[in-house]
Order: structure tokens, then C-alpha cells, then sequence
């Protein structure tokens, strides 16, 4: 496939802001003033990036319980996405979601979710609804290797071939669930061939390159539009950090660690090489971005720590909605 | 005004509100072609609205249900149904997690407009897997309305009403009421959530029940009357939201509650209309509030042990007695 500099510039553009999104992140967790846990997204941003560069702004994406990058990619205001981590009440879910929900359907996401593998069934029907209503929309669902292992893997795999709905099942596989080897507990080689048996078209990419990832989601996003069918797409990565905020992730072995944490493995610098090499940007241009992004970053820092909390009587808002 | 069973009410109801909307689809295990549902709610549907709009599903549940939450956040009015309540246990993260929580989580971004029906309640000699009552389980879950319709007329326009709401509706049936007749008018015509009816009235004593049971209690005080004594039936027609004021009126008028359902005691919903009562009208209460519910056992199989099982009129009877 060949791919035109805009779009590299793209990729480069957001992975980047996914980085500095979550450096961030962790950032302020330092400070002190993220409550709860978090999972990052930090090493993962390739996946990310590559997904939602092949997507319109009207297709959906599912999330995870490690959603940040996934929500920031597809296009998600940083205020509102900072303030939500921050618990304030101009968080895009307004205090009530935190890390594990955050979600913006403004742009296209359908929420990210704290229960493991949840989000499959909820991608099911989302995809059947592009299809009953007729439009050309398609759903792409984030989920790890670990959800792999969970009832609604097979469930919804299984109803979205039969159906043929337009889906791509992404699976970021970053060898760990949680602190558990997935070679442990899936006695595969990949993850992507246990679609073989939902007749699922199946294919393994590097989950650091944007490009890599791009390319196959841009196949998969083709036969979903042309009602052929869900694909999977197993992005092998890996996790800069540990499992959530006071995971040091120290049962991972150092050979293992330094090959994925190494430069040449970052998704990062991948990207931006690839860039400049193809000629769709300069080390300046570059650098340019990454000076305004880390701008937006600071200023929605800003934002979310200026912010108010919400009232605490704000607790009993949004159970229901209002019946017309 | 013609006289219609319960399952046509119901079946008439949810043909009504397709032909209505066409964002209303029906999906779940065998409610289609083949078969019409388990209990043959939707015989005939599948032929009316096609296959598309009347879908099998595999043996699914969780996936059932997640589907049908993707499918209510993205533009459609899904009404999916689990074969047996029993069986819901299998969905209980798509309903309680996800379904019940993703507006209050997402700080009111989105509303999850789904009905899933199923059906509860013993009386077949169907066992442990086919029989139970579970309704309390979900009135502790903060997020979902349930309705709980008993007679032939309020089934069709509670079904309506729970079609038209915007958020989630566990619609609960039982078994031995879908062949039970009542005049139920042709026309369009909704019942509204969160507003009980007194079945009979009465000064003595205060009768407040769900399903199969107000048919035996309307029974039981037909049998009363008899000998003088006069009750009061209160069908709360959903549990959630819950008529507290129908109910407290009636106790500030007789003095004396008795609550009979077909769940097993500890915790059941009696548990909490018990307490309601001793909260608001205590001191117009004249007696102990009486419970006549299950043993706490599975349900058995054998007709003399599920006839222990089940409240009968002789128990009710017996726990009015004891306190008129």
C-alpha cells in the first residue's frame, strides 16, 4: 500500500499527542491530584493512532479500562478528557466516570469500560445498528489479550461473522494481562488465529508502527463498508509502564523489557522516522508539532486543575433520563 | 372491547410499537421463524417484520444483552429477550454494569432505550434452572426500571411505555399468566411506569403482590369476603420506579399489610416493601406486616415439593388471618 504524506503526518500527529497525552497523565499523578488508579496507554499509542487515522469521524470506536489513548486518537478535547481523569465537573462525564469510563460519543466513542471483555457485546450492537440503519459506519473494538480468554470473545466473534457486521476487532496484545503472561494462559501462538474458527480474516501487525496498523485497519474498514464481515487485527505491543499506577510491572523479564523499551521499538520514533524518510515532514515540522501538542497538553492540564469538583449533591444526577 | 390472553396482549403491544417506530427490533434465542419464543410471544412476528427485525441469536446471553445495549446507544430500540429469567444470571454485567450504569457513568452523555423481557415464576414442574423468581436482584441495581405486568391489559400498555422510555426496562412476565384472558382495547393505549392499581378495593387489610400471586390473593379475598372480611389488592405494576404513595394510602386506611410473592424470603422484594412501610406509615399500622413468600430453598421439581414451594391460597389466607 502506499500512503500519501498527509496521512503519515497524521500518524505521526497522533501518536505523538496519545505520548504526550499520557506523560502528562502520569505527570499529574505525581503531583498528587489524579484520584483512583489509572491505567496508561503509554508504548500502545501505534495501535491507537493506526485505528482511528483509518476512520471517519461517524464510525465508532469501543474502549477499554486502559482507554485514554484510544479516546484521545479519535479526536477526543483534551479539556474535557484531563478534567474527567481530575474528577472535575467539566469532565467530559462530568466526575462520574474517572480513567476506567472515560469516553466522549461526540466523537465517536462508545465508552470505555471497567469489566474486561465487556465491551465486545456492546461493539456487537453497535455494528448491527450501523447495519439495520443502513449507513456505511463501521465499529472498531479495543480489547487486550487477556479479554481474549473471557466468554464474550467467542460470543461476539461468533455473532458478528454470521451476521456480517461491519466491526474490526482489535486486539492489543502487550503480552500481560494485568501481571499474568498471556503465554501462560492462551495455548495459541497469536491471538488472531483463535478467529479462525469463527471465519474471521485474521492478520498479526506490529502494534508499534502506526503505519503497520493503519494499513490493515484501511483493509479491514474496506470489508466492513462493503458488508463483508468483521476482521481482527492482533497488534503485538507492549506497556511502558505497569499493569495500573502502583504496578512497577517487575515480573517482566529484563531481556523481554529491554527489547520493547528499547528506541528502535518506540512507537514514537517509528512513526517520525518513517515520516521524514518518506518526506512528509521535516525535523522541524516535526518538532513543531510536537511543540504545539505538548502546548494543548499543558493548557488542558491547566484547564482540569482550575476546574471546579463537582457538588457533591450532583452524586444523585443522571441515574435516568427524562422521559419525553 | 375484545378479550385477549395475555400473550396477545403482549405479542399485539410489541406489533403495535414496530409498526410505530422502525428503530424497534426484536432479537433473541429462538423468537423467530422457527419458533415464535419460547412461550410464543413473537409467533407470527418474525413473518410480519422479517428475519432482519425479528432475529434468532446463538445461545448468547451476555451477548444478548450487550448487543442490545451497543445497538440502544447508537440509534435503535432494541427488545431483546432472555428465554428463561433464570438464564439472565448469564448477562448479569451487560444488564447491571453496563445497561443499567453507562448513562450515570458517562455523566449523562448518552441513554441505553432498551426493553429486555423475560419471564420468572414456578408452577410448571420445569426445576431450579426454569422456575425462579429474582426480581429483587434487580431492584437493588440503581439504573434500571422493571416492569412486572400481571394482567392482559396492563401488558400491552406497559410494554408500550417501556418501548417508549429511554432507558433501560427489565420487562418481567410469568409463565402462568400468559394464558390468563381480560378485555384489552384494539387501540394504542400505554400504561405509565411507577403507578400501581388497586385490583380490589377493601377497609380490613392491605394485600400487595406481583404476578401469579394477585391472581391467587383476588382469590383468597373473594374467599374472605365470605366471612366478613374485606381486602385491599395492590398490583404495583412496575418495581422500579415503585408506587410508594398507592401504597401507604391503603395502609393508612386498613391498618394491616400482607405481602405475598412467589420469590424465596431473605431479601426478596416483600423485604423492602416491608421496610418502606415501617418508614412512612408506621404509626398507622395495626399489626406486624405479614410476609408470604418461598421457602429459602432452589425450587424443586417434584409437584408436591414445587407445591410446598409456592405460596398458596391457604397461606395467604392464613397470614390475613392472623393479623385482621
Amino acid at each position: 500500500m502506499t500512503v500519501d504524506k498527509k496521512t503519515l503526518k497524521e500518524l505521526y500527529t497522533r501518536t505523538l499527542k496519545v505520548r504526550r497525552f499520557e506523560e502528562k497523565v502520569w505527570d499529574l499523578f505525581g503531583e498528587n491530584v489524579v484520584p483512583g488508579t489509572l491505567h496508561l496507554y503509554l508504548g500502545q499509542e501505534a495501535v491507537a493512532a493506526g485505528v482511528t487515522t483509518a476512520l471517519k469521524k461517524t464510525d465508532w470506536i469501543q474502549s477499554t479500562h486502559r482507554g485514554h489513548g484510544h479516546v484521545v486518537a479519535k479526536g477526543a478535547d483534551m479539556n474535557a478528557a484531563l478534567a474527567e481523569l481530575l474528577g472535575k465537573e467539566t469532565g467530559s462525564c462530568k466526575g462520574k466516570g474517572g480513567s476506567m469510563h472515560i469516553t466522549q460519543f461526540n466523537v465517536g466513542v462508545l465508552g470505555a469500560t471497567g469489566v474486561v471483555a465487556s465491551g465486545l457485546p456492546i461493539a456487537v450492537g453497535a455494528a448491527l445498528s450501523c447495519q439495520m440503519r443502513g449507513t456505511d459506519d463501521v465499529v472498531a473494538c479495543f480489547f487486550g489479550d487477556g479479554a481474549s480468554n473471557n466468554g464474550t470473545f467467542g460470543e461476539s466473534l461468533n455473532m458478528s461473522a454470521i451476521w456480517k457486521l461491519p466491526l474490526i476487532w482489535i486486539v492489543e496484545n502487550n503480552l500481560y494481562a494485568m501481571g499474568t503472561p498471556i503465554k501462560m494462559m492462551c495455548p495459541s501462538a497469536t491471538i488472531a488465529q483463535r478467529a479462525d474458527g469463527y471465519c474471521i480474516p485474521n492478520v498479526v501487525v506490529d502494534g508499534n508502527n502506526a503505519l503497520a496498523v493503519y494499513e490493515a485497519t484501511v483493509e479491514a474498514v474496506k470489508r466492513a463498508r462493503a458488508g463483508e464481515g468483521p476482521t481482527l487485527i492482533e497488534c503485538q505491543t507492549y506497556r511502558m509502564k505497569g499493569h495500573s499506577r502502583f504496578d512497577a510491572a517487575k515480573y517482566r523479564p529484563e531481556k523481554e523489557t529491554k527489547y520493547w523499551l528499547s528506541e528502535e521499538r518506540d512507537a514514537v520514533r517509528i512513526i517520525r522516522e518513517m515520516a521524514i524518510e518518506q518526506g512528509a515532514l521535516t525535523e522541524t515540522q516535526a518538532e513543531k508539532i510536537d511543540a504545539k501538542i505538548s502546548k494543548d497538553v499543558e493548557k488542558a492540564a491547566d484547564f482540569a486543575k482550575k476546574s471546579d469538583f463537582p457538588k457533591p449533591e450532583e452524586t444523585l444526577d443522571d441515574v435516568f433520563a427524562e422521559v419525553a | 372491547m375484545p378479550e385477549k390472553t395475555y400473550r396477545d396482549a403482549l405479542k399485539d403491544g410489541l406489533r403495535e410499537e414496530m409498526i410505530r417506530d422502525e428503530r424497534v427490533f426484536i432479537m433473541g434465542e429462538d423468537v423467530g421463524l422457527n419458533w415464535g419464543g419460547a412461550f410464543k410471544v413473537t409467533k407470527g412476528l418474525a413473518d410480519e417484520f422479517g428475519e432482519a427485525r425479528v432475529r434468532d441469536t446463538p445461545i448468547s446471553e451476555n451477548t444478548i444483552a450487550g448487543t442490545a445495549v451497543g445497538a440502544a446507544i447508537t440509534g435503535m430500540i432494541p427488545v431483546a429477550e432472555i428465554m428463561f429469567g433464570d438464564l439472565i444470571t448469564l448477562a448479569m454485567d451487560q444488564v447491571c454494569n453496563q445497561a443499567a450504569k453507562m448513562r450515570y457513568m458517562f455523566g449523562g452523555q448518552t441513554s441505553v432505550p432498551l426493553v429486555l423481557r423475560t419471564v420468572f415464576g414456578g408452577g410448571k414442574n420445569i426445576a431450579s434452572h426454569h422456575s425462579q423468581s429474582l426480581e429483587s436482584w434487580f431492584m437493588h441495581t440503581p439504573g434500571l426500571k422493571i416492569a412486572v405486568p400481571a394482567f392482559a391489559y396492563d401488558v400491552k400498555g406497559l410494554i408500550k411505555t417501556a418501548i417508549r422510555d429511554p432507558n433501560p426496562v427489565l420487562f418481567l412476565e410469568h409463565k402462568l399468566v400468559y394464558d390468563k384472558k381480560e378485555d384489552v382495547p384494539d387501540e394504542d393505549y400505554t400504561v405509565p411506569f411507577g403507578q400501581a392499581k388497586v385490583r380490589r378495593e377493601g377497609e380490613d387489610v392491605t394485600v400487595w403482590g406481583t404476578f401469579f400471586m394477585l391472581h391467587k390473593a383476588l382469590e383468597v379475598a373473594d374467599e374472605l369476603a365470605k366471612d366478613g372480611i374485606s381486602v385491599e389488592v395492590i398490583d404495583p405494576r412496575t418495581l422500579a420506579p415503585l408506587d410508594k404513595k398507592t401504597l401507604i394510602e391503603s395502609v393508612k386506611k386498613t391498618g394491616r399489610l400482607v405481602l405475598v410473592t412467589e420469590e424465596t424470603k431473605t431479601g426478596a422484594t416483600t423485604a423492602e416493601i416491608a421496610a418502606t412501610v415501617q418508614e412512612e406509615a408506621f404509626d398507622w399500622l395495626d399489626a406486624p406486616i405479614k410476609r408470604v413468600n418461598a421457602p429459602d430453598t432452589p425450587v424443586p421439581f417434584s409437584p408436591p415439593l414445587e407445591g410446598y414451594f409456592i405460596p398458596d391460597n391457604k397461606r395467604i389466607a392464613q397470614a390475613i388471618r392472623e393479623i385482621v
